[in-house]
């Protein structure tokens, strides 16, 4: 069974951090549909349209009737466990430094034996659940877990080489201001963050925040059951950024981009510039000197132990993905971010530091007041990176307007835009 | 030895002083905050262009970026609706001989250490012109509360009513203008209105009265407690912006030791 996994001895100062290695990178295009869907933590095969034969591996045509029209779609992730080894050596370097490494072969009760990981609590012949999780080189590979919860199935290496779990782990969320900053931060706590460090812009004003995140602060030192700091940082000011780096890059495993500035409006209510500057000051360039300043530092800590460098989280605005004009300008920043955050997986890729991107519908705040439910709250949006974390996700959508924007924007992008683009009922 | 002569010998040898009353421009200074949906005022910031490195090998530089009314900065008639009209009301178009002149010193300190909303009013001054003398017409009227000693979040001291700070009624305002005929008036919090002058009638008084009469406005200023309460010339001229309302500058005093 699995032993807890525990907090990590502070680190050797005269040890050489352990340089990251990884997975297999390539794939067949064809594959890369099992990798899209680890990204949102799907369990899918290809499905033969023809014959409604499960596939597996991946191919481009049906191993039954070799029709060509095979899409990915969820499959009920169960099956039994027929056949495994434990590998003791290997000539990829990534697995060499992780053996010994359980493999074998599942049934999958849809119909093909999939080849995959395997959990260190199965047993033999057992029912098993599969998880399609994203490996360190960011492609899905399969692993077999106990279809019955097991203690800390979660510290199994195996399935923590998979995730981006923040148990142990040092997080540095970007902005005290955010009205999510409190819930966030508590439940990370709640889920095994050792320490989470908390960026505050313009400490020579007060914010609504500033006694929550204290007494969050007091009662988490009183109990000994993390650690709370409250930062300098302003992501629109490069000096600053640069500062916390310097003080914290090295020890930053997961940062939690939460930095927003928003204005409601299009490109016409305002007719200047200003606050699309502040949005884009904030939630572009804000998110490039953070990558700036932090990403080299946790690129190179990905294979750094218990509490490695692990995962860059953003938070989005879903209308990155097809712009809402009342909120227009704001879109338009998010959708620069967005772009940005695809530069940032390919520049993390080698290093295997991931980047998720939670996206979010209008949130339960000030500058979406005047809206209508449903809005994400704090607490849900939490949860989101939490989960999304421990289940090692690319992409987060939270909240049911996030989801819905996105299953119309992948139907047809175009519909979507007109949808989102009505002028109204004029003369 | 000419006059000009004469005065750049006493600058080198110390018998006249040059102050600076300036806050060195920093991105963490306070500015003032307004509502979050009115527009608002840039912060200080500073990008790097290149340091003696791949971006540029031999030099280093810096973008600097900010509003016309951060850090020390001057406010011109422009800034304000009452003096949109004002000839010359903008800082390209000022004339220069307006830059340099004499500067009064009333000191508020004790009064703005007791009450944060300190105000100067006509019986305040009164009071220093008693010790002092008349107000000279065409005089820089500074009013000194050590406010430039504090820092971060006394500074702007922003409560949920609003930020405290001492600043002019509406009356002391208008005294200076109407009465002494003053060049424009200094302060050493974030403007020259009180923290809570939007409550006055009319609201902001100092900037309404100042900017309406053509006259100047300084603010975030520092250092007025090594000033004389007379005799002081301030040296005081903002950026030749285009239609600019105000701008940051490095305001200097010259006194005599």
């Amino acid at each position: 069974m699995t032993q807890e996994l525990q907090r990590p001895p502070k680190k050797n100062p005269q040890k050489r951090t352990v340089s990251p290695t990884r997975p297999p990178e390539s794939r067949s295009r064809a594959s890369l549909g099992l990798s899209a869907a680890a990204a949102e933590g799907r369990f899918a095969l290809q499905v033969c349209a023809e014959c409604k034969t499960v596939q597996y591996p991946p191919r481009d045509a049906c191993s039954n009737c070799i029709g060509s029209d095979l899409s990915w779609q969820d499959i009920a992730p169960t099956g039994q466990l027929l056949a495994e080894t434990v590998i003791q050596t290997s000539s990829r370097l990534y697995f060499r430094e992780r053996t010994p490494w359980r493999m074998g072969s599942v049934k999958l009760d849809a119909g093909p034996v999939v080849l995959c990981h395997i959990h260190n609590d199965c047993e033999r012949n057992s029912q098993v659940t599969m998880l399609n999780r994203l490996d360190a080189s960011g492609q899905g590979v399969l692993l077999a877990i106990p279809t019955t919860r097991t203690n800390y199935m979660e510290d199994d290496p195996q399935l923590r080489a998979l995730s981006a779990d923040p148990k142990h782990r040092r997080i540095l969320i970007t902005d005290a201001w955010n009205p999510n900053t409190p819930t966030l931060a508590k439940a990370l706590l709640e889920a095994g963050a050792a320490t989470i460090f908390i960026g505050e812009a313009e400490s020579w004003r007060p914010h609504p925040n500033r006694k929550a995140l204290g007494e969050l602060a007091d009662r988490v030192n009183r109990e000994n059951s993390g650690e709370v700091n409250v930062l300098p940082l302003d992501v629109t000011d490069t000096a600053s950024v640069e500062k916390l780096a310097g003080e914290i890059g090295g020890k930053t495993d997961i940062l939690i981009n939460n930095a927003r500035f928003i204005r409601p409006g299009g490109v016409l209510d305002r007719g200047d510039t200003a606050f699309a500057k502040n949005e884009m000051e904030v939630n572009y360039l804000g998110l490039m000197r953070l990558a700036q300043a932090f990403g080299p530092g946790m690129m190179g800590r990905t294979a750094d132990g218990v509490n490695a460098a692990v995962a860059w989280v953003n938070i989005l605005s879903v209308n990155a993905l097809s712009n809402s004009p009342d909120y227009g300008c704001f879109s338009a920043s998010n959708a620069a971010a967005y772009s940005l955050s695809q530069s940032l997986r390919g520049e993390f890729r080698g290093a295997g530091l991931r980047v998720m991107n939670v996206f979010v519908g209008p949130t339960d705040d000030d500058w979406y007041q005047p809206l209508p439910p449903p809005k994400v709250l704090p607490a849900a949006l939490a949860r989101a990176v939490v989960g999304g974390l421990q289940d090692g996700l690319e992409d987060v959508w939270c909240g049911d307007i996030a989801k819905d924007v996105r299953d119309r924007w992948r139907q047809d992008a175009k519909v979507l835009e007109r949808e989102m683009t009505l002028g109204g009922e004029g003369a | 030895m000419s006059k000009l002569e004469a005065l750049a010998a006493d600058i080198a040898t110390g018998a006249v002083q040059i102050v600076d009353l300036t806050h060195t421009l920093d991105p963490d200074f306070p500015v003032i905050i307004l509502p979050p949906e009115f527009g608002q005022c840039a912060r200080f910031r500073m990008e790097e262009v290149s340091a003696y490195d791949h971006r540029g090998p031999a030099w280093k530089w810096h973008n600097i970026s900010m509003s016309e009314h951060t850090g020390t900065h001057f406010d011109a008639p422009s800034h304000w609706i009452s003096g949109r009209d004002v000839p010359n009301g903008s800082v390209d178009e000022i004339p220069v001989d307006a830059f340099v002149g004499p500067a009064v010193v009333i000191d508020c300190s004790e009064g703005a250490s007791q009450d944060a909303d300190f105000e100067l009013t006509p019986d305040v001054i009164n009071k220093w012109e008693a010790e002092h003398g008349e107000i000279p017409a065409d005089s820089w009227v500074l009013m000194r509360t050590d406010w430039s000693k504090r820092s971060g979040e006394a500074y702007l001291n922003m409560h949920e009513d609003g930020p405290h700070s001492p600043g002019p009624t509406p009356e002391g305002i208008r005294f200076l203008i109407d009465e002494r005929n003053i060049r424009g008036f200094g302060t050493e919090t974030v403007g020259t209105d009180a923290g809570q002058g939007s409550h006055y009638t009319p609201p902001y008084p100092a900037h309404y009265f100042l900017h309406g009469a053509g006259k100047y406005g300084l603010q975030c200023l520092a250092n007025l407690d090594q000033l004389p309460a007379t005799g002081a010339v301030l040296l005081a001229a903002p950026l030749k912006i285009k239609n600019g309302t105000g701008s940051p500058l490095r305001v200097l005093a010259m006194v005599t030791k």
